[in-house]
């Protein structure tokens, strides 16, 4: 039988495989950039092109660790 | 149907079909080597647990106030969007085997035939029903993510529901008409149009839920999209150099599954 801290442990796991996924970096950088979107977007400088500026730096590290991996 | 109405319509038709043409396969393999009874309680139950998993969260979500939910579930959305991205990808450019629904029934009908029967409560196969309770909730769950997110944050759920809705009873309706998996749907294609799309939506809602203003506001969708799909394709391109097997012919954002 299974404890109810494996079966809390399993809970969690599943979560996060299910929200994170693979690569943790991708959530790490999304969560950066939107913070720093936040922040710009207080400023009078435009903070819309963060966003995308992440997507086309995490994007290709991501494959590139994924490739090594394969 | 707004042009952002339909997109949203679009990616949540298209994610919902994908993953029921997955559950699909689950339950089938199931009914077939064991029991279409004890598979049928599994559907249900799964069904149940996504109705009260559905019913808990989706009062939660929509009461959540839009600037908050966009920030949110922009995020949520751009690191699912990106995790698909990445998978579709790497099937694209030959660095991971295409998924093959054909491939997964076998594997799945050969692991139920060899499983040992096993009775509980007024269910007779114990096996059909927990593989296909897992099926339904799993698949089920990305279901209830992606129309609750897309639906909240466009302030139109019903919208997004009917979209699940009729791509899961297409889906149905066709596995249970021809009784074997859906492998000619061109599943790899969509899964990576369903990328760019969450992936598309993620950038633009968790920016504007972030505080920044888009030029061009609703119109900016219509520019990140292609550019996404582009910059993918891309990938693709340079990533096909140093696929790990030569595949003849070269592997195509393939239109069927084989």
């Amino acid at each position: 039988m299974r404890t109810l801290t494996q079966r809390l442990r399993a809970f969690g796991a599943f979560w996060y495989d299910f929200v994170v996924g693979d690569d943790w970096r991708v959530a790490v950088v999304v969560v950066v950039a939107l913070a720093a979107t936040f922040g710009v977007s207080k400023t009078s400088i435009a903070a819309w092109w963060i966003m995308p500026a992440a997507v086309v730096i995490i994007l290709p590290v991501s494959l590139w660790r994924a490739r090594k991996k394969s | 149907m707004t042009g952002t109405g339909g997109a949203l319509f679009a990616a949540v038709f298209l994610a919902c079909a994908v993953e029921a043409v997955e559950a699909v396969t689950i339950v089938l393999a199931a009914g077939t080597a064991r029991d279409w009874k004890s598979a049928g309680y599994g559907v249900g139950a799964g069904l149940f647990a996504l109705a009260v998993i559905t019913a808990a969260l989706g009062p939660a979500v929509t009461a959540i106030p839009l600037g908050a939910l966009r920030l949110l579930v922009g995020g949520l959305l751009l690191v699912f969007g990106l995790q698909w991205m990445r998978k579709a990808v790497l099937r694209a450019s030959g660095h991971k085997d295409l998924h093959d629904e054909e491939a997964i029934f076998q594997r799945e009908l050969a692991a139920a035939k060899s499983a040992d029967a096993q009775s509980r409560w007024a269910v007779p196969d114990w096996y059909s029903f927990t593989l296909s309770f897992k099926g339904v909730l799993l698949e089920g769950l990305e279901v209830v993510f992606i129309v609750l997110t897309f639906g909240a944050n466009a302030h139109d759920v019903p919208l997004a529901a009917l979209a699940a809705v009729i791509a899961v009873v297409l889906v149905v309706l066709v596995g249970v008409a021809i009784k074997a998996p859906l492998s000619k749907v061109p599943e790899n294609t969509m899964k990576f149009v369903v990328a760019v799309m969450l992936t598309t939506f993620g950038i633009f809602w968790g920016a504007e839920g972030a505080d920044a203003h888009w030029p061009g506001n609703d119109g900016a969708l219509l520019v990140i999209a292609p550019i996404v799909a582009l910059y993918a394709l891309s990938l693709v391109a340079v990533l096909r150099r140093s696929a790990p097997r030569p595949t003849s012919p070269a592997p195509e954002l393939q239109t069927a599954e084989r």
